[in-house]
């Protein structure tokens, strides 16, 4: 039978010789992605299986991202509850607190990778369907038996194809296009599916994380991006393992085919507070904003703060208006600092963090206070993400957000292009 | 875990994570502490009003968000015995199952079908919700057999750990 991209990873995960959607099947994982839940209810529940060893301590990614540095005793004993299971189970690859956020610093190390089976403590896991893998978030007591087992039991999908035409135009990124989506299809509209993106290669891979980091906000379970040369470089320049890319059949089923022509992609803008609540960007400009946000696992890589760095340059941010910068990970701060990026930042009045995803989360270094209005690259704007129940976010592209910055209310990036 | 008993308390479409759990609670090291502030956000007097005993009966897009499975776990804590939702999230889905609390996927249902306080009985062999309030019986589409035997283990933990020590 043709198969889509989920269905030929799953069934070369599982031990059977034929699949097809509804079914339901039990997986070999790959690797599996754990952060701070880990020492939050992981730990607490693993425990209770009374066994000394995980199935396989080389196959566990570990990072801390949420809160780091601490910002308060209770994360700081989070960590050690962390670092102390880590180190009970001789976790291999027990990344730390300095290299990034965890769905960026995973794939520049070269842990994903075309064909594998990702899970992890996150519901952006999605993230790394970019690299042409599966890869999906999962709670504190599945990561407990795939820590046990090294297996667990998926639903096989049924697909949605999303094919792009064209290219995009100047100041509009691939934010403005998964926001689209997401305002198309809806918050419920992908439950359960997987989205397989076709017409891929005029979108860098940096853009692609974007759309696959947050197809989960349409409720998706997989967004696999399809293989191109891109990608093979990208990844052959970070990982020396071997991998096959992973191609559907011309003949696979889709429940549904939606085709996007790239060049009518405008700045899209998802209001209050739903990420499903996407405008154009006409319909939002002027409103005035306390804080614009550049960073998190959605929007903090390279090309993200290098067109920031290209509007701001020159230029200041609004006096009334707070602009935070979060790299997504220490190599891209690295990066942005060799560039002179963070020169421009800086000098412009924006102030630039460590990697965390601190402010997405209204953990610390940036959160929101009483009826306060953000700007923010990030993935959810629900009551009370960022701060405050009273507190506003909008969500936008990088270049959206940092037009808004130097004006201080929300502005369409093709102006100050 | 076949007849589940328990009164109706009624919650709208789309209620995220965040609602449930709001991301100051997550570093909570006491999880009664946390479910204190279950939907603090959008129904302050939330922990109040729910009984042990309750069955939360939703709208769509129940769950919807993070991965934080606390946001099922308070509910464990403050004893609600079922959610019935329109549709659920991906992830809270499982993450439900998992920890031993039965959701149940009622694609439609309206105030005729269940209002605040109805005293309901759910059959999950059956898949018949009867609310004897209102004196009608609701099918459903049961749960995949090997998802009812976790709950009737209580959840996933105590499953596997029987499978691991034998």
């Amino acid at each position: 039978m043709s198969k889509t991209v989920a269905e030929k990873i799953l069934l070369e995960h599982s031990d059977l010789k034929e699949i097809s959607p509804g079914q339901f099947v039990e997986c070999d994982i790959d690797l599996i992605m754990v952060h701070e839940q880990l020492g939050g209810r992981i730990h607490k529940e693993y425990e209770k299986l009374g066994i000394d060893y995980v199935w396989n301590p080389n196959k566990i990614f570990f990072i801390l991202d949420h809160w780091v540095p601490a910002p308060t005793i209770s994360a700081a004993q989070m960590h050690q509850d962390c670092r102390a299971f880590a180190e009970k189970y001789n976790f291999i690859h027990n990344i730390g607190m300095d290299k990034g956020i965890c769905h960026q610093v995973l794939p520049e190390m070269g842990f994903s990778r075309p064909g594998m089976l990702i899970v992890g403590s996150d519901s952006h896991t999605t993230t790394y369907g970019a690299f042409n893998c599966l890869s999906t978030g999962i709670g504190a007591t599945d990561v407990s038996v795939v820590f046990a087992t090294g297996k667990l039991w998926f639903k096989v999908p049924e697909s949605f194809k999303i094919n792009f035409v064209g290219e995009l135009n100047k100041g509009i990124m691939s934010k403005d296009i998964i926001l689209k989506i997401i305002g198309d299809i809806t918050t419920k509209g992908a439950i359960y599916k997987s989205l397989e993106f076709h017409g891929i290669e005029s979108l860098s891979i940096d853009g692609r994380m974007t759309i696959s980091n947050m197809v989960v906000e349409a409720g998706a379970k997989f967004g696999v991006f399809l293989s191109d040369n891109k990608l093979e470089n990208w990844i052959q320049k970070r990982s020396k393992e071997e991998y096959n890319v992973i191609h559907p059949d011309k003949e696979a089923i889709y429940e549904k085919t939606l085709e996007y022509n790239l060049s009518e992609i405008s700045p899209m803008v998802a209001k209050p507070s739903s990420p499903g609540n996407a405008d154009e960007i006409e319909n939002v400009e002027g409103i005035e904003i306390d804080q614009a946000f550049l960073g998190s696992c959605t929007n903090g890589r390279i090309e993200d703060l290098r067109i920031a760095a290209k509007i701001l340059k020159g230029k200041s941010i609004n006096p009334k208006t707070r602009f935070i910068i979060t790299p997504a990970s220490k190599e891209v701060y690295i990066t942005a600092m060799k560039e002179g990026l963070l020169d421009i930042f800086i000098n412009a009045g924006a102030v630039v963090t460590h990697s965390t995803c601190g402010a997405c989360i209204g953990g610390h270094m940036g959160v929101l206070g009483e009826g306060e209005v953000c700007i923010s690259s990030t993935n959810r704007n629900f009551v009370g993400r960022m701060g405050a129940a009273s507190s506003q976010v909008y969500l936008a592209s990088p270049a959206t957000v940092t037009a808004s910055a130097i004006y201080g209310k929300i502005t369409d990036p093709r102006e100050v292009l | 875990m076949d007849e589940l008993n328990g009164f109706a308390y009624i919650l709208g479409d789309d209620i995220n994570t965040d609602d449930i759990v709001p991301s100051h609670t997550l570093t909570m090291r006491d999880p009664h502490e946390m479910a204190k502030c279950t939907l603090e956000f959008i129904d302050p007097q939330f922990v109040k009003k729910i009984d042990k005993g309750n069955i939360i009966v939703a709208g769509e897009n129940f769950g919807t968000g993070s991965s934080r499975e606390e946001a099922v776990n308070v509910f464990k804590i403050l004893g609600v015995k079922a959610i019935i939702a329109k549709s659920f999230a991906r992830i809270y889905f499982r993450n439900l199952i998992n920890v031993g609390i039965p959701g149940i996927t009622l694609t439609e249902w309206n105030e005729n079908t269940f209002s605040k306080g109805d005293n309901l009985e759910i059959s999950l062999d059956n898949g018949v919700i009867f609310n004897k309030t209102k004196n009608i019986k609701v099918e459903f589409t049961k749960l995949p057999e090997f998802l009812t035997k976790i709950l009737n283990e209580g959840g996933i933990i105590n499953q596997l750990k029987k499978i691991l020590s034998k």
